[in-house]
């Protein structure tokens, strides 16, 4: 496509644009959208270079240590290191939810931006409940990582901190923002009359949407499929050695044999290192599948030129194959395939910045040429 | 809007908040339970062994196994429902996309709907009934979802590969 025809089909954009105007619903949740998952996926990459290894690594001491202990013949020492176990999991848990909860809120902002044209509600409450969506949705994640520092200093209950409450708050004004998108959408839905949605976003077929779409839906099949066979194959096996591994342990303990424990120990951590990684392959190649597919639907408001964009869908796609192949790779080839992990990870967050700009680029010049 | 698209998105929206639904009276009613036997069994298991009380041991160990079992499945239902919702949302999105009749659509759009509610429903009830039961539930709905998919597939492909570069 050259230039002229770029900036024509850009215009023609501008005009179907209704649902985008200034501070509009749409906008907000397309733009808060995109930097939820782009934030959440810088802290997940921080967190798993600087946190999660070394975490796992207090754990296994810990159990190491509640282990030499029972062999020690030691009972108070096997629940203190239980204790242990459990406030380095609450560090690693909290983070994780931390990761999660952002990405998760800004694919719903995406979603309910796409389904923003079927939703019955006057433009300013949608506006509001945008704003209010975003608050809670950037205010859960916060107080979550908090959760470990904050701990129940000077909080009015026993058991749940200051940052517990307000985690919930934020959780509570997600909650109430996307049911009442929820209700906007049945009031269509059962609207004796319904008008055709002004957008026609999703019909929009760019060769750079067409690649993210049909690369998305080929990422999420795979996910479907790597999951099936993890439950066919490993996962009741998994489970079965779990048990008798623990057992394992336990009997070297009892019978005094450092060997069986040590050895123990040593399965223990591999059974736990494959599990991890096949789940987090899993979960990794159907969300950027999904994210993948969602993105193919706003490239209309990617304000770059169709080669570049066609170029930023292509390093979303290699990254977020990349990731997932070499996190299964990770008990193989160790921090090689970590570190190649990562560099997909990398690729994905630098292709969806691009994209953010593109979108960025695409407002500013809706707001300057006056469109809507 | 088309009767596929319609289901796929009030299907997908009703999927989602019935797996959220499902995810709060768990998280009320029986997460803290379920992480409590667990990290209770495993300290027991061990404390056991170093009390060299192995009948303990074994028996809080065995403890462990049932817990991690309905607890992993309970979590797993919970993420699954809501994620495929997710999915059937996105898709009656991008129906228009895709290369296939009205009627076509409408019967992957039926089978990925069943197969979403199905799947998960069959992991929860092997937390009941350890026998065959649940289990072909479970492979049923992810053929269903995994076929659907699949399907979804090769048609935005085909369309994709029919549209003007």
């Amino acid at each position: 496509m050259s230039s002229s025809q770029n900036a024509s089909a850009s215009h023609a954009g501008f005009e179907q644009s209704e649902t985008f105007a200034p501070l509009s619903a749409g906008r907000l949740l397309l733009l808060g959208g995109i930097a939820l998952i782009l934030i959440g996926m810088i802290f997940g990459d921080i967190f798993a270079v600087f946190v999660l290894h070394q975490n796992a690594a207090r754990v296994g001491a810990s159990l190491s240590n509640a282990a030499y202990a029972a062999l020690a013949g030691d009972s108070a020492a096997v629940l203190m290191n239980f204790q242990d176990v459990r406030a380095f999991l609450e560090n690693r848990g909290t983070k994780v939810d931390t990761h999660v909860h952002m990405i998760a809120f800004g694919y719903l902002a995406l979603m309910l931006s796409l389904l923003g044209p079927w939703i019955a509600l006057s433009a300013n409450t949608k506006k509001r409940l945008a704003w209010v969506f975003l608050c809670g949705a950037g205010l859960l994640p916060i107080c979550v990582f908090l959760i470990h520092y904050v701990g129940l200093a000077h909080s009015p209950l026993k058991a749940i901190g200051w940052a517990s409450i307000f985690a919930d708050l934020g959780g509570l004004l997600v909650m109430v923002a996307v049911l009442w998108y929820l209700a906007g959408l049945g009031k269509y839905f059962f609207a004796a009359e319904r008008s055709a949605p002004r957008s026609d976003l999703p019909a929009d077929a760019s060769p750079s949407g067409n690649l993210l779409l049909a690369g998305g839906v080929f990422l999420v099949l795979l996910g479907f499929l790597h999951g099936g066979y993890y439950a066919a194959v490993d996962l009741y096996r998994h489970e079965a050695l779990d048990y008798s591994i623990l057992l394992q342990i336990s009997s070297g303990a009892t019978t005094q044999s450092a060997a069986a424990v040590q050895s123990g120990l040593a399965e223990y951590g591999q059974l736990q290192g494959d599990k991890a990684v096949k789940i987090a392959a899993h979960s990794h190649i159907i969300e950027f599948g999904l994210l993948s597919m969602l993105l193919a639907f706003f490239q209309p408001y990617v304000n770059l030129h169709e080669r570049w964009k066609r170029r930023w869908a292509l390093v979303l796609l290699l990254g977020s194959v990349l990731l997932p192949i070499c996190v299964l790779l990770e008990l193989k080839y160790g921090l090689l395939a970590g570190g190649l992990a990562d560099v997909g990870g990398l690729l994905v967050i630098v292709a969806l910045l691009a994209m953010w700009i593109g979108v960025l680029r695409y407002t500013g010049q809706l707001d300057a040429g006056g469109a809507t | 809007m088309s009767g596929a698209r319609q289901l796929l998105l009030a299907g997908g929206i009703a999927l989602a908040v019935w797996g959220m639904g499902y995810g709060l009276w768990y998280a009320v009613f029986a997460e803290h339970q379920a992480l409590e036997q667990i990290g209770a069994s495993l300290a027991t298991g061990f404390g056991g062994a170093a009390e060299r009380n192995s009948a303990l041991s074994e028996g809080a160990f065995q403890q462990y196994r049932q817990a991690k079992y309905v607890y992993d499945r309970q979590v797993d239902v919970h993420g699954h429902w809501i994620g495929l919702a997710v999915v059937l949302i996105v898709l009656g999105i991008g129906l228009d996309r895709l290369a296939f009749s009205e009627r076509i659509k409408m019967i992957l759009s039926v089978s990925a709907l069943l197969g979403s509610f199905l799947f998960p429903l069959g992991v929860l009830l092997q937390t009941l009934d350890r026998g065959n039961g649940p289990r072909a539930l479970t492979v049923l709905g992810s053929a269903l979802v995994i076929g659907a998919f699949g399907t979804f597939a090769l048609g935005i492909a085909r369309k994709s590969a029919c549209a003007p570069q």
